[in-house]
């Protein structure tokens, strides 16, 4: 006799789209629980952590940050291999108005949110109608490219970098506020995909010639969301510069890009949430097996190998399966 | 007889050395439907393409009411109310069929159209689906299309180009790898579209289902132009039945 694993939702049948049917309290906190226990699992996490596991997790929350918006890009067929870019614009704009113009944080991070945002879609503006690869090759090329930029002319620091800026106002202030950050762009994402206007962004990714012959015009659109992500990876940059009150070339290394791109391959991508999970792990995991010396990358790298063989959907998609369906063995008849 | 909505001048594009398309001019009548046909390669496709925006022209005019639309973005002809399909279905894999037709109905012509109020979008969009075919009440409609059999995404792709709420509606090889059945079924939908004021330009191999359904039938091979008229009749010219069987001398 044969068996095969039958999966079947789980939960609430009176639904659509996001509209519940609520009929208990057991039925609302099924909704609400892994919403609202993960926030207060950080939360907790991040209030009693020590000063420097809370600075392991504020970094975190950045990396996370950039993995969200190299999440949305991808959902759009933007597979952005340069998210260095976005944050390395959004530190140094930071960094510059605080260094030259002496604004602190509260001014800096909003301006330079905006600002990197509009100077990240104004760059990479023109390559918009490239498709796959092209993009993805360009957009790697840029952050090393304004990297040498500022190496050659030496300009705002050269080499140097920009130090001795204004910190955030208070430990406590800057680990919420990065948490806060990240649920916020998490949710409004999630809820900005499953509207409309995130029908048309995932339209593009299927197939951008239907949405051209649907009316719409898909530039604008990929416009659109590539300011929304490189405000929010603008933003990442713009606060790490304070927190550490430096700003150098190093915003644009290749870790930038690479590890929200690490992260989603472990969590999962698609979601937003996946490739945040997999950065709340990639990162500290960095941080744990600092001890280790130069195998640290070694052992790093077969973890990573090991995450994505053993679970290529992602840690995140494998977790939301096992909470949403159950599954059991069914006989079936040869 | 009522005015030209669509006028063709000396419409050309070549790719490389190939001329794809060379020289084709034609007229079209508001509400008449003119089917195009020619062997594998004529510039069928891609004379579409020029109509519809997605390739510029080398050279030539597309006077869509009068409007010179010749290489214009595809977007922004769709909004002037030429819709097509694809030969190639290109539906969004990931969407459930109906939510399909959103992006349509976001569309500024749509918006337009209906003042913004379009009522429920999903009903209206399920209603659509139902005039291509759809079963209403079946979980069909609510499918992601990656897992929809060929006919519906054919059907899909006629919805949308309804959705559009087009005045010109180009369909490029509707029937082809559809059975016998789906085609059957798909002629009074097009004849629907035709009831309602619509004109058609139809791209077909399917000659016995066009030959029904068409007014007047171009005949295009190598990119040219060889014949055009009534069904009937251009079946009977020697230069296009050269093109389909290989001319007498060669044929026989």
């Amino acid at each position: 006799m044969a068996r095969r694993l039958e999966r079947l939702d789980r939960g609430i049948k009176v639904r659509s789209d996001d509209v519940f049917a609520l009929n208990s309290w057991r039925e609302m906190l099924y909704i609400i629980a892994p919403r609202v226990l993960p926030v207060l699992l950080l939360l907790v996490l991040g209030l009693a952590a020590t000063p420097y596991w809370q600075r392991v997790i504020m970094q975190a929350c950045m990396i996370g940050l950039l993995a969200i918006s190299w999440d949305l890009l991808a959902s759009v067929g933007m597979v952005s291999l340069g998210q260095a870019l976005f944050f390395g614009i959004g530190a140094y704009i930071a960094g510059i108005l605080d260094h030259y113009a002496g604004l602190g944080p509260w001014l800096t991070i909003p301006i330079a949110t905006v600002g990197g945002a509009a100077l990240s879609t104004l760059l990479l503006l023109p390559v918009l109608r490239l498709r796959g690869i092209y993009f993805s090759m360009v957009t790697l090329i840029m952050p090393l490219m304004i990297e040498r930029i500022i190496e050659a002319t030496k300009i705002f620091g050269g080499t140097e970098g920009l130090s001795g800026l204004q910190p955030m106002p208070h430990a406590l202030v800057e680990i919420i506020a990065a948490m806060a950050v990240v649920w916020v762009a998490l949710f409004s994402f999630n809820r900005m995909m499953s509207s409309d206007y995130g029908l048309i962004l995932k339209g593009i990714n299927d197939n951008d010639r239907a949405v051209m012959s649907a009316g719409l015009n898909i530039y604008l659109y990929k416009a659109q969301a590539l300011f929304l992500a490189a405000g929010v990876g603008a933003f990442a940059g713009a606060f790490v510069t304070h927190a550490y009150q430096f700003v150098g070339m190093p915003v644009f290394a290749l870790d930038y890009s690479i590890l929200p791109i690490a992260g989603a391959a472990v969590g999962g991508m698609g979601t937003m949430s996946g490739p945040l999970l997999g950065c709340f792990i990639l990162v500290p995991l960095n941080e744990l097996l600092r001890g280790l010396g130069g195998m640290r990358t070694v052992i790093y790298a077969v973890l990573l190998v090991v995450f994505t063989v053993g679970l290529p959907e992602g840690i995140f998609h494998f977790i939301k399966r096992k909470y949403t369906q159950f599954e059991r063995w069914v006989e079936v008849e040869q | 007889m009522s005015q030209a909505i669509l006028q063709v001048e000396d419409l050309s594009k070549s790719f490389g050395g190939v001329k794809a398309v060379s020289g084709v001019s034609f007229e079209l009548m508001e509400n008449q439907v003119l089917g195009v046909i020619g062997p594998n390669g004529a510039g069928k496709t891609t004379l579409i393409n020029l109509l519809t925006g997605f390739v510029r022209p080398d050279r030539g005019k597309v006077l869509f009411r009068g409007q010179n639309i010749a290489g214009m973005k595809p977007y922004k002809v769709a909004n002037l109310g030429v819709a097509r399909t694809f030969q190639m279905v290109k539906p969004f894999y990931q969407l459930p069929a109906f939510k399909n037709l959103v992006l349509p109905l976001k569309s500024p012509r749509a918006k337009q159209l209906t003042g913004g109020r379009y009522g429920d979008r999903d009903a209206v969009a399920k209603d659509l689906l139902e005039e291509v075919g759809f079963e209403r009440d079946s979980w069909v409609i609510f499918k992601q299309a990656s897992v929809l059999p060929h006919g519906y995404l054919k059907r899909l792709e006629l919805a949308r180009c309804i959705a559009m709420a087009a005045d010109l509606v180009v369909l490029d090889e509707l029937f082809s790898g559809l059975s016998l059945a789906e085609v059957a079924s798909l002629v009074p939908v097009i004849d629907k579209l035709r009831v309602q004021g619509k004109t058609i330009i139809m791209v077909e191999h399917r000659l016995r289902e066009l030959f029904r359904i068409a007014d007047r039938v171009m005949v295009m091979n190598f990119g040219q132009k060889i014949a055009e008229g009534k069904p009937r009749e251009v079946m009977e010219m020697p230069a296009v039945r050269g093109a389909y069987l290989g001319s007498e001398e060669e044929g026989a």
